[in-house]
């Protein structure tokens, strides 16, 4: 369990770079990026495209590995982390959210909720704590239903159900109300701020919706694979 | 646990895209199909093949003329005279019975009613080898054959055929070569083959088939003569006996080769079993093929489902799927699918056996398909085997996407 008041930050970044070679040309998609994420907090990322917003998501979420710097998430070094043993970060400490929900179209919604825990070690009650989950975003009266049987908002709810059950550190959303009307865009950021204010779960949003960003309590602006410029929320 | 999930999944995947599924497996389908049923009539053909040479007696010996692996000039007829020689119980104790044998293909007549069959002529020995047994009236006796009498036994159906009736037939008289022959008995049905029927033959005294029916054959010339040992034990001492006879009886000296052959029924067994058992090779050779053509097809359609998949592969990464478990979700679904064609397969090759035992049946050639436990398991094996073989290229490509690459393709 981390403790919140001994400033142990859940995500320690430091001099972060990214390369990518094509041929004989390297592109660098991060520069150098130094970012500090405490418990519980907050935080959205923006920046225009090229600016390595989707490069530093990847690298956060355990995705993809760094040419060079370190990362540190929940106390842990994860930079220099082989694939299956990033699967398992993955599974345990982050939680993910997207723009296009990623459901699995022929699961219904409890077995959607279920997959994390299906590829954890720990496969006690899996249906108990995916009920659970679904209870928690509102959905306990659609759990035997298909994705395609369920609004937008709502697929994007099972896809919230599915990023806690695990109890991740941190849930990493690209883009979670990118595909949604205001209402229901709205809607969700209400979630997501209500579950870090029930369970503290660290939340970092990847967003280019100035209003999506403003509800963070920090806003990273990235440019040119660098932090640009940080300013509070709220 | 996870291979149960796996399992799950894979039905899932399977029945969410049925058409596509079943044309996958088509392949393996008739692959086994047509295992399953060459198998299956290979197997029938043997059976029927031992079958018909067991039929034949038991613990008997085939004394032919000629040798067959050394050279032999002038090699001596079969006679009557070395049958006699073999019927000598002083000097060949272990033999049972000896029967003397000339066989042809005759037009036999009653009326206008005409039937080209088999016409063998033996002594009355011949009835206990062969297991005759007669319905009506009786084998001719000893000394009908010593007296070269004209008299018949017939098979019931060429009774049938000829007078239209299996019984009250004693009495009735036949023209074999346009010579009259009293019919004295009738065989009971024993059941054969379009090509050795039994109940289609005709039995005359040897001494009549030679002299009325094959005229000029006044030396007393047989085809072949068969020997009953006394018991299986007593098989090769009889041989032994055989030969010492026979070398006696056509006069040949220690340094000459039998101008004679000794065969066993086993002999006949194993050639018939090496027929078989090429026939059978070659068989699963055009079968394997087909099976290797279905694996080809189960791993084509597993990477376009790859292909398809990888933003869902990339999700399950996402959600903390090592790359083992990708691996094992495709093979299980390749295994799955080929199995299913491997079972489909096994019913289809029932059907087909089943279709070709009556075909069979109902052309009068005795064969009767067998499915055996063995071919079965065989193919069920073979069959999931081959999906796990071909499924490892697709689905190690899956295990290798990238996550952040498979989460972006669309």
């Amino acid at each position: 369990m981390t403790d919140t008041f001994n400033h142990e930050p859940v995500i320690r970044v430091r001099d972060l770079k990214k390369v990518y070679r094509m041929g004989t040309l390297e592109v660098y998609a991060l520069r150098g990026i130094d970012l500090e994420i405490q418990p519980g907090e907050i935080i959205a990322i923006m920046g225009p495209s090229g600016s390595g917003k989707s490069t530093l998501m990847n690298m956060i979420g355990c995705l993809d590995s760094p040419s060079s710097g370190e990362y540190y998430l929940d106390g842990q070094l994860v930079s220099d982390l082989v694939d299956d043993e990033l699967a398992a970060v993955r599974n345990k400490k982050i939680g993910f959210v997207f723009q296009n929900y990623n459901l699995l179209p022929r699961a219904n919604a409890l077995q959607n909720v279920e997959l994390p825990l299906r590829y954890s070690d720990e496969k006690t009650s899996l249906r108990e704590r995916s009920a659970s989950a679904l209870d928690k975003v509102g959905l306990a009266d659609r759990m035997t239903h298909k994705p395609m049987e369920l609004s937008g908002g709502q697929q994007q709810r099972v896809a919230i159900a599915r990023a806690i059950v695990n109890e991740p550190a941190i849930i990493l959303a690209d883009e979670p109300t990118g595909n949604l009307d205001s209402k229901s865009g709205q809607e969700i950021m209400e979630l997501l701020l209500s579950l870090n204010a029930r369970n503290g779960t660290t939340l970092v949003i990847v967003t280019h919706d100035p209003g999506v960003a403003a509800q963070a309590q920090r806003i990273v602006h990235l440019k040119d694979g660098l932090v640009h410029r940080e300013e509070n929320g709220l | 646990m996870k291979l149960l999930q796996a399992l799950k999944e894979a039905v899932s995947s399977i029945s969410g895209n049925r058409t596509r599924s079943f044309l996958t497996i088509l392949g393996i389908v008739i692959g086994v199909g047509a295992v399953i049923s060459l198998m299956a009539i290979g197997q029938g053909a043997q059976q029927t093949i031992t079958g018909q040479i067991e039929s034949i007696g038991t613990n008997v010996i085939y004394l032919m003329e000629g040798n067959m692996s050394e050279d032999v000039t002038n090699p001596r007829d079969l006679t009557l005279l070395d049958v006699k020689a073999l019927e000598n119980r002083n000097r060949a104790p272990n033999i049972e019975a000896v029967s003397p044998v000339l066989n042809a293909n005759i037009a036999v007549k009653y009326g206008r009613e005409s039937e080209n069959t088999s016409v063998v002529g033996s002594n009355t020995a011949y009835q206990k080898i062969m297991n005759l047994e007669i319905a009506e009236g009786a084998f001719f006796s000893d000394s009908e054959v010593n007296s070269n009498a004209s008299v018949a036994v017939i098979g019931p159906e060429l009774a049938q055929r000829l007078l239209g009736r299996t019984t009250n037939v004693v009495g009735t008289s036949l023209r074999i070569n346009g010579q009259p022959f009293r019919v004295v008995g009738v065989t009971v049905a024993k059941g054969g083959s379009q090509f050795n029927n039994p109940d289609l033959n005709v039995y005359l005294p040897i001494t009549s088939m030679q002299m009325r029916v094959q005229r000029g054959n006044s030396a007393g010339r047989v085809q072949f003569i068969i020997v009953q040992a006394r018991s299986s034990e007593s098989m090769d001492a009889a041989i032994a006996e055989t030969n010492t006879i026979m070398r006696t009886s056509h006069r040949l000296s220690p340094r000459q080769a039998n101008d004679f052959t000794i065969s066993k029924q086993d002999d006949f067994l194993s050639i018939a079993s090496a027929i078989t058992n090429v026939f059978t090779i070659f068989l699963s050779g055009i079968a394997a093929i087909s099976l290797l053509v279905g694996g080809i097809g189960i791993m084509n359609i597993m990477l376009v489902s790859v292909s398809e998949r990888t933003q869902e592969i990339g999700l399950r990464k996402a959600l903390g799927a090592r790359k083992a478990d990708i691996k094992l979700q495709f093979l299980t679904e390749s295994a799955m699918l080929s199995l299913l064609g491997g079972v489909l397969g096994i019913g289809l090759g029932w059907l087909l056996s089943s279709a070709f035992g009556i075909i069979a049946e109902q052309t009068g050639t005795p064969l009767v398909p067998i499915i055996g436990i063995g071919s079965v398991l065989l193919a069920t094996l073979f069959s999931a085997a081959i999906g796990i073989f071909f499924g490892l290229y697709p689905a190690s490509r899956a295990a290798n996407l990238e996550p952040v690459e498979a989460l972006r393709h669309e």
